[in-house]
């Protein structure tokens, strides 16, 4: 049990060190970086409290595909420089009481569900997730997510699917005049029509045509 | 006094299974040497011992003593860290791999999420090595790695899927058992051809290795570092490329069961037969680097996105619907 606390402490200060260090950190990049820190020592948590489904699919999720895209992001895009302006900058704390009234919305939420867990326990079991130490919980977890909530299930993966489709949409674009290298054009090449044997006559060639 | 034991002897056990995956991605440096020189009609490496057997000890000596150069305008904790991150996900991986029933480390639920996740980790250690390097090619090497192994990732967890879809369960050992009439390898061969092929993607190895392709890039990541630094790299790819054969031997070819139930072959303990199997997909892995020239970017990209992701999500749909029709779900 010794063990299990201090490990559970290890990993929560290092995800709340690495929280903030987000905030602060001055190169994008290591924001990033400690981010990704972030995620891994609560997926750790994750799995410490029994629930290894969940830790698991969040390394492969958020770290595996999400910030691999952040990191691409902020690596190309230079945010750093704009960042680095923005510290050095008089108005750096317009963003603060915005960012307060986000933060303490969120702050109550947690409050409202956590309390709502602790304190009615029924709560918890209205779900209809078995919790027993017979199934695993990859297994209990599928059987309330393709039964009692399907539709949610469905209709968070259209959500997706819409988003998905809107971000292609905006970003593609049709441009004229570019050379494209047709794949199907390329393997269809038939020696007849690529290579060509011709009589040389002597000390005069031949023209080619381009 | 309880924990010290238990530290001691889950160590024990770590050194048991680490030193032998060092030791073999060491001999299997040479093996693929040597495969590339036969098909090639040259020797390979083959001064150093017997048949050149302690070529790769020589190498590594020779890596040890070099001097580690990092470049003024690195930046220095990413770019020391990359190589250690490269390594150390490819060896904490094997933690779940069943050598026979009993023989696996941690046998845990989530074993092949597990692997899935550290392997999808293994992008990190080239995109900070790439960029740390504060250099052109590096840095271009890396983004062209890290949308190479995003990309093909996507179609190994849904060839993942198929696998899981007739076990029931994400343990490797119940995979491995749930083989024991058949292999996977029979029923779901498309799928076994698709993995192997998303393997060679997803650890860089040619045809696909165009995050180090030496004729544009340098040598792509890497560029920038020299001595241990880039021997870690190296070896933590040779302990990826077994590790996706280690997985591929336990996903389609029976993992540490024996081919025939028969009296001579069962004396054989699963651990030889896993061995036997990660070898000859090695061996495919080898051949392949050898015979195959490399796919161009655009090329790469078609064949992950266009051709396995919807292949392998039609194959889903079809392994389902076939269970379902001849009511062979696996029961909990």
């Amino acid at each position: 049990m010794i063990a299990h606390t201090i490990f559970f402490y290890v990993f929560s200060i290092i995800a709340v060190i690495s929280a903030i260090m987000v905030t602060v950190s001055k190169n994008t990049v290591h924001s990033v970086f400690f981010l990704i820190l972030d995620f891994i020592s609560i997926s750790c948590l994750f799995i410490m409290i029994g629930a290894e489904f969940l830790g698991m699919i969040m390394l492969i999720v958020y770290v595996g595909a999400v910030a691999v895209l952040f990191l691409f992001v902020v690596m190309m895009l230079n945010v750093a420089q704009q960042k680095n302006q923005w510290f050095i900058s008089k108005d750096n704390s317009k963003h603060i009481p915005v960012g307060l009234i986000i933060s303490t919305i969120i702050f109550f939420e947690l409050i409202i569900v956590i309390g709502g867990w602790k304190y009615k326990p029924d709560l918890f079991n209205a779900v209809g997730l078995n919790s027993s130490d017979e199934i695993s919980n990859t297994h209990s977890l599928g059987q309330v997510l393709y039964t009692d909530y399907i539709h949610i299930f469905q209709i968070s993966g259209m959500i997706l699917l819409i988003a998905m489709i809107g971000a292609i949409v905006l970003t593609f674009r049709q441009r004229e005049g570019v050379k494209k290298q047709s794949y199907v054009k390329q393997i269809s090449r038939e020696r007849s029509e690529g290579v060509e044997l011709l009589e040389v006559p002597s000390n005069r060639g031949i023209k080619i045509d381009d | 006094m309880e924990y010290i034991d238990i530290i001691f002897q889950e160590t024990y056990k770590i050194l048991f299974l680490l030193v032998p995956v060092l030791v073999s991605v060491a001999m299997i440096v040479w093996l693929d040497r040597r495969v590339w020189a036969f098909v090639q009609k040259r020797q390979g490496p083959n001064v150093v011992g017997p048949f050149g057997l302690l070529q790769s000890l020589a190498d590594a000596l020779k890596y040890i003593f070099k001097e580690i150069i990092i470049p003024a305008s690195s930046n220095k904790i990413i770019f020391i860290l990359a190589p250690i991150i490269t390594m150390t996900l490819a060896l904490i991986a094997w933690a779940v791999i069943p050598f026979s029933e009993e023989q696996v480390l941690a046998n845990i639920n989530v074993g092949i999420l597990y692997i899935f996740a550290v392997s999808s980790l293994g992008v990190y250690g080239i995109i900070m090595g790439g960029w740390a390097s504060n250099s052109k090619y590096p840095f271009l090497g890396a983004i062209r790695s890290a949308a190479q192994m995003v990309s093909y990732e996507v179609s190994i967890g849904i060839i993942i899927i198929n696998v899981l879809l007739c076990v029931g369960s994400l343990n490797l050992n119940d995979i491995v058992i749930a083989q024991k009439n058949m292999w996977f390898i029979v029923p779901l061969f498309p799928m076994f051809v698709i993995f192997f092929i998303s393997a060679l993607a997803e650890t860089n190895r040619p045809p696909f290795d165009l995050p180090e392709a030496e004729a544009e890039l340098v040598a792509g990541y890497q560029t920038e570092y020299s001595g241990m630094m880039y021997a870690m790299f190296w070896l933590g790819e040779y302990a990826n490329i077994l590790l996706m054969c280690a997985l591929g031997s336990i996903l389609f070819l029976g993992g540490w069961l024996s081919p025939i139930e028969l009296y001579p072959f069962n004396l054989i303990p699963g651990a030889v037969w896993l061995i036997f199997k990660i070898l000859f997909l090695f061996m495919l892995f080898a051949l392949v680097k050898a015979i195959v020239p490399r796919y161009r970017y655009d090329q790469l990209m078609r064949l992950g996105w266009k051709i396995f992701l919807p292949f392998s999500l039609i194959y889903v749909v079809l392994t389902a619907s076939y269970l379902f029709y001849f009511n062979l779900l696996p029961k909990i």
